[in-house]
């Protein structure tokens, strides 16, 4: 008999990109087990997922529309990640960023686009880094884990939008826990008549290109991974790491307040407490499957917004129930995972 | 006023009960040195497969079985992942729950429909201990998962401090290379823990759903598996503490909601956000002293 083990080696880096193409064909496979289960053919109902959205304009950009918060949170993500800052913080940090474009639009209803729109963007940048601030500055000073404190942020700030919205947000006519609506000038532009797509996603847009230039290219982002990789010999090579840290986490908490800023501003219009279809927690698989990486992320972002697309789809031709699209998000989390640490290891005879 | 604090008692073991499953579960996985972040998506998916079996079989208490080892095998999968493949416990933890919920509302959906009335089920009776007493009566008239799940906190405190099973538990939680040396198999055991962890949350999940509230809402469980990981610092990870928090936060929660009922104006959003702010605060106060497991968050390696 011929005696097999497992045995550890570096993986090539040719196994890197390819691991996202191997982890959603077994996801795929995996998910399809699921869709017989609801009476449906695998394969049409792939065809649903994936081609069905991209053959129309309207669909096709629907696709973006759903990625567009997405690409903010999975480069906030990918910025905390990528300095060993694990902020799972960043659904209640999109929420802080949507109370102050909530507040600029409904306050300042005299000013133009041009004042209205940047104030929001700053104001809900700021949002979410303090929202971040308290898990950050216990994390540096106490080394108390962030992961819980961020957690728990995001609980907390669901409580303080239900006692807005039903308190001196309560929408005065209908008495619907809503905000006031947002004034015109305040409304992110159209990009295509007809369509919902938003000046948020240029802004999205725009940030990939920041994100992947700070990480690769400047000081800081080479600080921010010597740290990711190690914190103790990121010390050694005398990187401040309590302070790229407490960088890492701030600037993450600001981008995941402009993921709520763009949601507000360019679709809702006002503040409502399913505002985040839980980007912030998608935001988690989106960084992981993008390898940390800004466009990686944003490619797995595009990628899980036409799965959004497509599992409404699925839903309304096959009669698969929606939730498939969640299902097939979450397993492909699982498997990269999985995955990524498979990579390292070959099957030997003894 | 009497009746007003008995039915405050009562209602104070009502909520704390899926807590202290939960929680206990929770106790397992991180004395064993894993922080089980998929809590929140086991007790949806408890409640869930509670339902769906109850209601399915027309046995209460076989879909509280089914919830146990449909609770198990998330469990396991958890572990497969954290401890077998040492993936970062805290993003495969939030797969989990993101997964198990999907998994939920998928499952729902498939069974039931899409009705415009909720599909329910007749729920358990409440069990009265006492019932020639005006008092105790009241009180002790609770769900026979109640009763259990107090009754599983000295089983558990004994389990964990008493048997040879407990101090290994604890000892791959706090020493796993050394537990290794001793000939005691790291892997093997956290695969336990996260098993019986991942039935207990479940077990939890299924009591709102086939005893309180007799039918499966997507709101069910509403962040109380995070409330589960905030008690477990507020317990400093001991049984017989795990105790007294779930019954300070069913306190206060049954508290608010009573008042108001009385239509005395309360921010109640205060009240329900308090158990997260306390947890952040004790953790600031405590800070490095806490007595967390010390291979908490490390999977293992062996070499």
């Amino acid at each position: 008999m011929i005696k097999l083990k497992l045995e550890r080696t570096p993986a090539p880096m040719w196994s890197k990109a390819l691991i996202p193409i191997v982890a959603v064909v077994v996801t795929f496979i995996i998910t399809s087990l699921l869709i017989i289960l609801a009476d449906a053919n695998p394969f049409t109902a792939y065809y649903n997922f994936i081609v069905v959205p991209l053959s129309s304009k309207f669909s096709a950009l629907e696709v973006l529309v759903k990625a567009t918060p997405l690409i903010f949170t999975g480069l906030a993500v990918t910025f905390a990640f990528a300095s060993g800052y694990y902020n799972i913080g960043a659904e209640g940090q999109l929420y802080a960023g949507a109370v102050a474009a909530a507040w600029v639009g409904a306050t300042f209803t005299n000013l133009p686009a041009i004042a209205a729109v940047p104030l929001e963007l700053v104001l809900g940048f700021i949002a979410g880094m303090l929202w971040a601030l308290i898990p950050a500055l216990l994390k540096i000073k106490l080394k108390v884990d962030e992961v819980v404190t961020t957690l728990l942020m995001n609980s907390i700030i669901m409580y303080f939008i239900s006692a807005l919205l039903n308190g001196p947000w309560r929408d005065p006519e209908t008495g619907w826990p809503k905000s006031p609506e947002f004034f015109e000038a305040a409304r992110f532009a159209q990009l295509i008549p007809k369509s919902r797509l938003h000046i948020g996603f240029i802004i999205a847009m725009v940030l990939v290109l920041i994100v992947y230039v700070v990480l690769k290219k400047t000081p800081l982002g080479l600080q921010m991974r010597a740290v990711g990789a190690s914190k103790v010999g990121a010390q050694f090579a005398g990187i401040n790491v309590n302070r790229t840290m407490l960088i890492a986490a701030l600037v993450s908490g600001g981008i995941a307040g402009l993921a709520g800023v763009s949601e507000i501003a360019g679709i809702h219009y006002h503040l409502i407490s399913e505002l985040s279809g839980s980007y912030g927690y998608t935001g988690i698989i989106v960084a992981t499957l993008g390898g940390l990486n800004p466009i990686g992320s944003t490619i797995a972002a595009l990628f899980i917004g036409l799965i959004d697309t497509g599992s409404q789809t699925v839903s309304r031709v096959l009669g698969v129930p929606v939730y498939l699209g969640d299902v097939v998000q979450s397993t492909l989390l699982l498997v990269t995972l999985g995955m990524l640490l498979l990579q390292n290891y070959r099957i030997k005879r003894q | 006023m009497g009746d007003f604090v008995i039915d405050l008692i009562a209602a104070t073991l009502r909520i704390a009960t899926p807590l202290i499953f939960a929680t206990l579960g929770e106790l397992f996985c991180e004395r064993a040195g894993v922080l089980n972040l998929g809590i929140e998506g086991t007790m949806f998916w408890g409640a869930f497969v509670g339902f769906a079996g109850a209601s399915l079989t027309g046995s209460l208490w076989l879909g509280i079985l089914l919830a146990l080892i449909g609770g198990m095998l998330s469990g396991f999968l958890m572990s497969i992942l954290s401890v077998r493949l040492g993936v970062n416990q805290h993003v495969s933890g939030l797969g989990i729950t993101l997964l198990m919920t999907a998994l939920s509302l998928f499952g729902f959906r498939l069974i039931f429909g899409e009705n415009r009335v909720l599909p329910s089920i007749a729920p358990f009776q409440q069990l009265n201990l006492f019932p020639n007493s005006a008092i105790l009566g009241p009180i002790f008239s609770q769900y026979t998962l109640t009763y259990i799940a107090i009754f599983l906190i000295p089983v558990v405190s004994w389990i964990l401090y008493r048997t040879t099973f407990g101090l290994n538990i604890r000892s791959v939680g706090d020493n796993p290379e050394a537990t290794d040396a001793a000939g005691i198999n790291v892997y093997r055991l956290r695969t336990i823990a996260l098993v019986i962890g991942g039935g207990l949350m479940a077990v939890g999940g299924a009591y709102l759903s086939v005893a309180q509230l007799g039918s499966f809402t997507f709101g069910i469980v509403a962040g109380r598996g995070w409330v589960c990981i905030a008690l477990i610092i507020f317990a400093n990870w001991q049984p017989l503490k795990v105790l007294w928090g779930s019954l300070l936060f069913g306190g206060v929660q049954a508290l608010q909601s009573r008042l108001q009922l009385t239509g005395i104006k309360l921010p109640y959003e205060l009240f329900l956000s308090l158990p997260y702010i306390v947890t952040i605060l004790a953790l600031t106060l405590a800070g490095r002293n806490v007595s967390a497991p010390a291979a908490l968050l490390k999977p293992y390696k062996r070499e």
